[in-house]
């Protein structure tokens, strides 16, 4: 099977959300190759010396070096058979400078001290020719160099060290629970990635990093061969920043209710087997009446909509237009941001955006720009307090230093700001999801994330689900199907009427958040607690084709 | 270098496969140079320059496969290549699906290669930023934008006796403007191999003419309207339809293909009789690849013949199992138009709305393929054959079959790039009846 086959035959269910775009262009290698080592720490602070010097020769006023192997294992079964199992590396050093104010970037496989020095030179001469056509030059906020250090994701179980034989055998007996109890497709796979990046800058910097990160999933479908109708209902696991503990089924990281739900560990196969009932209800489910309903919304589901309609809006570089050609702008601003009273939700809104957070997706202990990582508020008490900002952009929002939230998808792409983990901080007050249904008269509860749009400004914005449950006073009455809601991010936040405890909170998260051109994938978390939004515009989506 | 030519690439590849002993083996060269500038607020932001050179080897026991890559070229490492991936092979759990290699094929080169766009530099690159700058600050408006071009190749050789190797080139550009009130915003979009079709000004002007045309927008009551799609808007919308002209997941019984009681679409009539998309490798506007990684050699298809479903790709395992020959989807899609100019178009148009770009196109429901999105970057009303002033953007939930059905007219194809995959196609700008709008956005 080619890669692009293997990419065509994964991409099931949410199709390209499935696989980061940094894979892509990955090559296969062996599994013991991805265990060994790679090159020494101490070979690659003689390359990046090596590096600086040269850059620093030619012109450069900083540079940084960033020599990367990233590894990524797909193992992808489909009903009672293998589909494909790939190791993948991609080895190589990425070079920025600033010579003549301006940025250069240049990056190759060739990572041998010529191979190097010649890179560092290509990325002087791109920031010199871009230099011509660059209006002021570029700010980059003080960083004290930390000298050498390292960083490792707290992992209990490496993910790669696990067999592919094991790896297989879950996702096969998963696979047979489906098929036995009547779904007609299951797709499944469990993704493992491990960035291990070293950094060097001429402020003095050279950090080794080992970054972990895994996802195991499925879909599944059922098909009515008579009416041509089919439904699908995915894994209710999350892409995590964890070893393979993640998959250590634990009765104490489990919540009960209408389905179970996960937070930091995950039983696959009992998923699966829920997962099968409730595909089989989801086909004879009621298609929604449109209308407004009180939406309650499992943290499964809400990350995506806080992740579209939060954590896009306040980024930086959006708000100042550096996306506007490709992922668009955003409805805040640098005047909504100091005015200190820009009400962007409801009073029970409290958003953070954190780099540290344990198994988040987000979390490293220094960014792609040698700044240490860190925790602070962008909404706090429904007001915005503040954006995403890295150190060329620290000195507009007046900052003395960056965020610490600047990331490359691969040693083959320029870092620049990416979205931290962005998360809703639960109700203060204690309040179960039961509670909050208690009061609902006429509402629709939501697990499970599925279609999403929304506008290049992030007004507007419309998403689906996985499995919708109708509420009528108070109660739970049956599935329905067909669901999405429409509305507007200010609107809606403001319609936050509660937010369940932190005994209710989870994350939720995505390996391929989009942005940049050329367009790179980040990998990021978003938890809340569940919420309660009330009087969303809920649509039909059934047609006839 | 990362680049070798056809004699150079073959000699490489058949070195590499004199080492083999597995069943089967194949061996596969591929290199890109090439780089990018953004831009942003009239000055540039980020830029990039790139080089890669490497080769795969996929090695086969019986139905067990494997592959191992490397970027060192010495005969050591060469060797030791071959080896890994044999003894991951070894290892491989058996797929049943697999398919034999295929042997060697006759096929036509095709023009993808244009000796100017592989010539473009750092310089050239900023250079042509440069001038689409200057129309910017020109018109008062704030540019932000993109330019790449790539100089690629690849080659494959297996045991069988394929070989193929293609080289090409490509250069993408787009631009988007706004004014300085935040109130009006336009883009252009321009994808080629040949940078000499290139004119970052004449885009960058249309870019700048939607900005201030659009600026300080109407509200109109969501529903059903008569759109024309401009080619880019067309594109974005249809992509995401193209990708499911495939036979197992329409015979499987979960893509818009299938046809209720079981089975695909093949031979209905599912839209409009104007409607005629394929593929075509030679044509001069898009020339693309004449040959596949499967060792198929790529010629002309036709998805929709005069509306009816007519051809949809069979994977060698899926035409295997369903006794039909093996139809290869197509790296390239084109779809006839009209002789109308888009002014044309428009002046034929008693009541609509002008479309200039769609964005962020998800799907809602694959069985009927619901998409939804939204305009952007210039949205007028037209009135009896004018555009008498902009609009607020919208959001739709259409559907592209829907949409295909509902065709009023078509105009003069051209060549179009996708606003998310970059991808080039060739797609005439269309008059569509009853496309569902289902909410206002702010967003300018």
């Amino acid at each position: 099977m080619n890669r692009k086959d293997f990419l065509r035959n994964t991409a099931f269910g949410a199709g390209a959300f499935m696989i980061p775009r940094s894979m892509l262009h990955a090559t296969p290698i062996e599994i013991q190759a991805a265990l060994n080592g790679g090159m020494d720490v101490a070979t690659k602070k003689i390359l990046a010396d090596v590096a600086l010097a040269a850059a620093k020769a030619k012109g450069a006023t900083y540079t940084d070096v960033r020599i990367g192997r990233y590894l990524n294992q797909f193992v992808v079964t489909r009903e009672t058979r293998v589909q494909n199992v790939a190791n993948t590396e991609s080895f190589g050093v990425g070079i920025r400078v600033i010579a003549n104010g301006s940025w250069g970037f240049a990056s190759s496989n060739n990572v041998t001290k010529e191979g190097v020095a010649k890179t560092a030179e290509r990325a002087v001469a791109v920031a010199k020719a871009n230099a011509k056509i660059l209006d002021a030059p570029v700010q980059l906020a003080p960083q004290k160099g930390y000298g050498e250090v390292s960083w490792k994701t707290p992992i209990e179980k490496n993910a790669f060290e696990v067999p592919v034989k094991e790896k297989v055998e879950l996702l096969l007996a998963a696979n047979a629970v489906a098929m036995k109890g009547g779904v007609n497709f299951v797709n499944s796979a469990i993704l493992a990635v491990n960035e291990q990046k070293y950094f060097a800058s001429s402020d003095g910097s050279y950090i080794d990093q080992d970054i972990h990160r895994m996802f195991p999933n499925f879909n599944l479908t059922k098909i009515d061969v008579a009416t041509g109708k089919f439904e699908s209902i995915k894994s209710l696991s999350s892409p995590v920043g964890m070893g393979y503990e993640y998959l250590n089924a634990d009765p104490s990281e489990k919540l009960g209710g209408v389905v179970t739900r996960y937070k930091n560990r995950y039983d696959m196969m009992e998923d699966i087997a829920n997962a099968t009932e409730g595909v089989k209800q989801k086909i004879k489910a009621k298609s929604v009446e449109p209308g407004k309903y009180d939406l309650i919304l499992d943290p499964s589901h809400l990350m995506l909509t806080i992740h579209e309609s939060v954590a896009h809006p306040t980024e930086l570089d959006r708000v100042l237009g550096y996306e506007a050609n490709y992922a668009g702008t955003s409805f805040l601003s640098l005047e909504k941001l100091h005015s200190n009273k820009f009400n962007f939700g409801s009073k029970l809104v409290n958003i953070v955006a954190d780099k540290l957070q344990y198994g988040s997706l987000g979390a490293v202990g220094y960014d792609d720009e040698g700044v240490g990582t860190k925790k602070w508020d962008i909404i706090k008490d429904g007001i915005l307090v503040n954006f995403q900002a890295i150190r060329d952009q620290a000195h507009m929002l007046g900052m003395k230093e960056s965020h610490g939230c600047c990331y490359a998808q691969s040693w083959n792409d320029v870092q620049f700001q990416r979205m931290p983990n962005v998360s809703l901080q639960p109700g203060k007050e204690k309040l179960s999801v039961d509670d909050m249904i208690k009061n609902v008269e006429k509402g629709i509860y939501i697990i499970g994330d599925g279609s999403f749009s929304i506008d290049q400004q992030r007004y507007n914005f419309q998403f689906g689900g996985q499995s919708f449950y109708e509420v009528k006073n108070g109660k739970i009455v049956g599935m329905l199907k067909d669901v999405a809601y429409q509305s507007n991010t200010q609107e809606f936040w403001n319609s936050c009427a509660a937010i369940a405890d932190e005994s209710d909170y989870r994350m939720g998260g995505a390996f391929n958040d989009g942005k940049g051109q050329p367009g790179q994938s980040n990998a990021v978390s978003h938890g809340s607690s569940t919420t309660r939004f009330n009087g969303v515009n809920v649509i039909n989506t059934a047609r006839k084709i | 270098m990362a680049l070798l030519n056809k004699e150079d690439a073959k000699a490489l590849l058949q070195k590499v496969l004199a080492y083999s002993t597995a069943d089967e083996c194949e061996v596969s060269l591929t290199g890109v140079e090439g780089g990018n500038i953004r831009y942003a607020r009239n000055s540039v932001s980020t830029a990039g320059d790139t080089s890669t050179l490497s080769l795969a080897v996929r090695s086969v026991y019986g139905k067990k496969a494997a592959f191992a890559t490397i970027n060192e070229f010495d005969d050591v490492s060469l060797k030791k290549v071959v080896k890994r991936s044999e003894e991951l092979a070894q290892l491989a759990p058996e797929n049943p699906e697999y398919m034999p290699m295929r042997g060697a094929i006759e096929y036509k080169e095709s023009k993808t290669y244009v000796a100017s766009t592989a010539a473009i530099t750092p310089d050239s690159r900023a250079e042509a930023v440069a001038k689409s700058i200057k129309v910017t600050k020109e018109n008062k408006l704030e540019a932000a934008g993109f330019i790449e071009n790539k100089n690629t190749f690849s080659a494959v050789l297996n045991s069988k006796g394929f070989f193929g190797y293609n080289k090409s080139t490509d250069v993408i550009f787009s631009v988007t403007t706004r004014n300085q009130e935040g109130t009006g915003s336009g883009y252009a979009a321009r994808g080629f191999n040949d940078v000499n079709k290139l004119d970052t000004v004449a885009a960058t002007r249309i870019a700048a003419q939607k900005a201030n045309g659009s600026a300080n927008a109407k509200a109109i009551e969501p529903g059903k309207y008569t759109v024309i799609l401009e080619p880019v808007a067309a594109t974005y919308m249809l992509e995401n339809m193209f990708r499911g002209l495939d036979a197992r997941s329409a015979d499987e019984g979960r893509s818009f293909m299938s046809k209720p009681g079981g089975g695909n679409r093949m031979g209905e009539q599912l839209m409009d009789e104007k409607v005629n998309i394929y593929s075509d490798p030679f044509h001069p506007d898009l020339p693309d690849n004449t040959w596949n990684s499967e060792g198929f050699a790529l010629d002309r298809v036709n998805w929709i013949e005069k509306g009816m479903v007519k051809n949809l790709s069979y994977s060698q395992f899926w035409a295997q199992k369903k006794n039909v020959a093996a139809g290869p989807f197509a790296s390239n899609i084109i779809m006839d138009g009209g002789t109308a100019t888009l002014e044309e178009l428009i002046k034929g148009t008693e009541r609509g709305i002008l479309v200039s770009k769609l964005w962020y196109i998800r799907l809602v429901d694959a069985q009927s393929l619901l998409l939804t999105g939204l305009t952007r970057d210039g949205t007028f009303y037209i009135e009896n054959g004018q555009i008498k002033y902009p609009i607020k953007n919208m959001r739709f939930n259409e559907s592209p079959v829907i949409m295909l059905n509902n065709v009023d007219a078509l105009g003069k194809v051209e060549r179009s790039i996708s606003v998310e995959s970059n991808r080039s196609y060739l797609i005439p700008p269309m008059r569509i009846r009853d496309f569902t709008f289902t909410s206002l956005s702010d967003a300018v």
